[in-house]
């Protein structure tokens, strides 16, 4: 008769944590399938000269962070601070800026004001290159391999704690790699 | 009135802004847009699809998806070019894989135990439900017996 008591107690119980694990999760952060795969290519204009263009196989061989953000996105305003300190203190570090649909003027502003990080910006008007990089909320920074190979994704701002922990093991990690 | 008119008139019109309008060529190709479009999620409002959601990244997906339709890209090929970007979660209707078998078995075993719950409390209460044995038979029906003669 006991475990006519002890069957349904442990279902509610089983139930308990998983909802208890549900809780935890963030449905917002979708994990990128990108990771290990290489890196999407395009050829777009640079914000601040557009007659120059980038393409991630311009990067070959270097370690190299791309960063999305955009004028009209506030938690991008809240993660510049770290990036521009966190550029200040390693100038090594090729950190693209990919701007997304955004207005070059507004842009180009923003950087004005708040400090330029990036090595080269790069402006992704109608926001196409940024769909085939699974880019769904800026900010969002990709860390990519000599090889062009994506390695990692922050998806939302980054911030001291991330920077440190995560994103600098990380670039020493791949530098250390072979090509 | 006419001042109401006219502001129903604008309100209407920024409504309608919100959705684009493409044209196709055939209409089993926009039957095909309109389904595939129904069966993919806005990652920024998570809970609707790219049909409905007026997000800047769903009217970037339909775009998409109307361009690769254009190009005479089969479904398949435009259901692997989401999920290569955003994984399965961008299917409303999840594949079933390893990852995903709990999710589609979980309906099924739910069912399963249930059924042999019940089952078995059927089976249990059959036998505390025991015959009745000739002598307790006997007594009954003399029981039911007098109870007739006495209202009689």
């Amino acid at each position: 008769m006991k475990l006519r008591f002890i069957l349904p107690l442990g279902a509610f119980l089983v139930m308990v944590i998983f909802l208890a694990i549900g809780l935890k999760l963030d449905p917002h952060e979708v994990p990128s399938p990108l990771i290990g795969k290489p890196a999407p290519a395009f050829t777009l204009p640079q914000l601040h000269e557009p007659q120059k263009t980038f393409s991630p196989a311009d990067m070959k061989g270097k370690v190299w962070l791309l960063n999305v953000w955009a004028s009209w996105c506030a938690s991008c305003r809240q993660e510049h601070v770290y990036f521009t300190e966190f550029a200040r203190a390693n100038p090594s570090v090729n950190l693209m800026g990919l701007n997304y649909k955004d207005e070059s003027d507004a842009a180009m502003q923003w950087l004005a004001r708040l400090g330029n990080p990036y090595k080269i910006s790069i402006a992704d008007k109608d926001g196409m290159a940024g769909l085939d990089w699974g880019v769904y909320g800026v900010p969002e920074t990709f860390v990519i391999d000599k090889k062009g190979i994506v390695r990692h994704k922050q998806t939302g701002p980054v911030d001291v704690m991330i920077l440190q922990t995560v994103i600098t093991p990380l670039i020493e990690k791949l530098n250390a790699e072979g090509e | 009135m006419k001042k109401l008119l006219f502001c129903l008139f604008l309100l209407s019109q920024s409504v309608h802004a919100e959705i684009e309008v493409y044209q196709f060529t055939t209409p089993e190709l926009e039957l095909r847009y309109q389904t595939l479009t129904e069966e993919l999620r806005c990652l920024v409002c998570q809970n609707q699809n790219i049909a409905d959601s007026h997000a800047e990244l769903a009217q970037d997906l339909r775009r998409k998806v109307y361009e690769m339709l254009n190009r005479g890209e089969t479904n398949p090929q435009i259901i692997d070019y989401m999920t290569e970007r955003y994984g399965d979660f961008v299917l409303y209707r999840p594949p079933f894989n390893v990852k995903t078998l709990i999710l589609w078995l979980a309906p099924i075993l739910t069912l399963l135990m249930g059924g042999i719950g019940f089952w078995s409390l059927l089976k249990r209460r059959d036998n505390s439900n025991e015959r009745l044995s000739d002598s307790e038979r006997a007594r009954l029906d003399k029981l039911l017996h007098t109870k007739k003669s006495d209202s009689k």
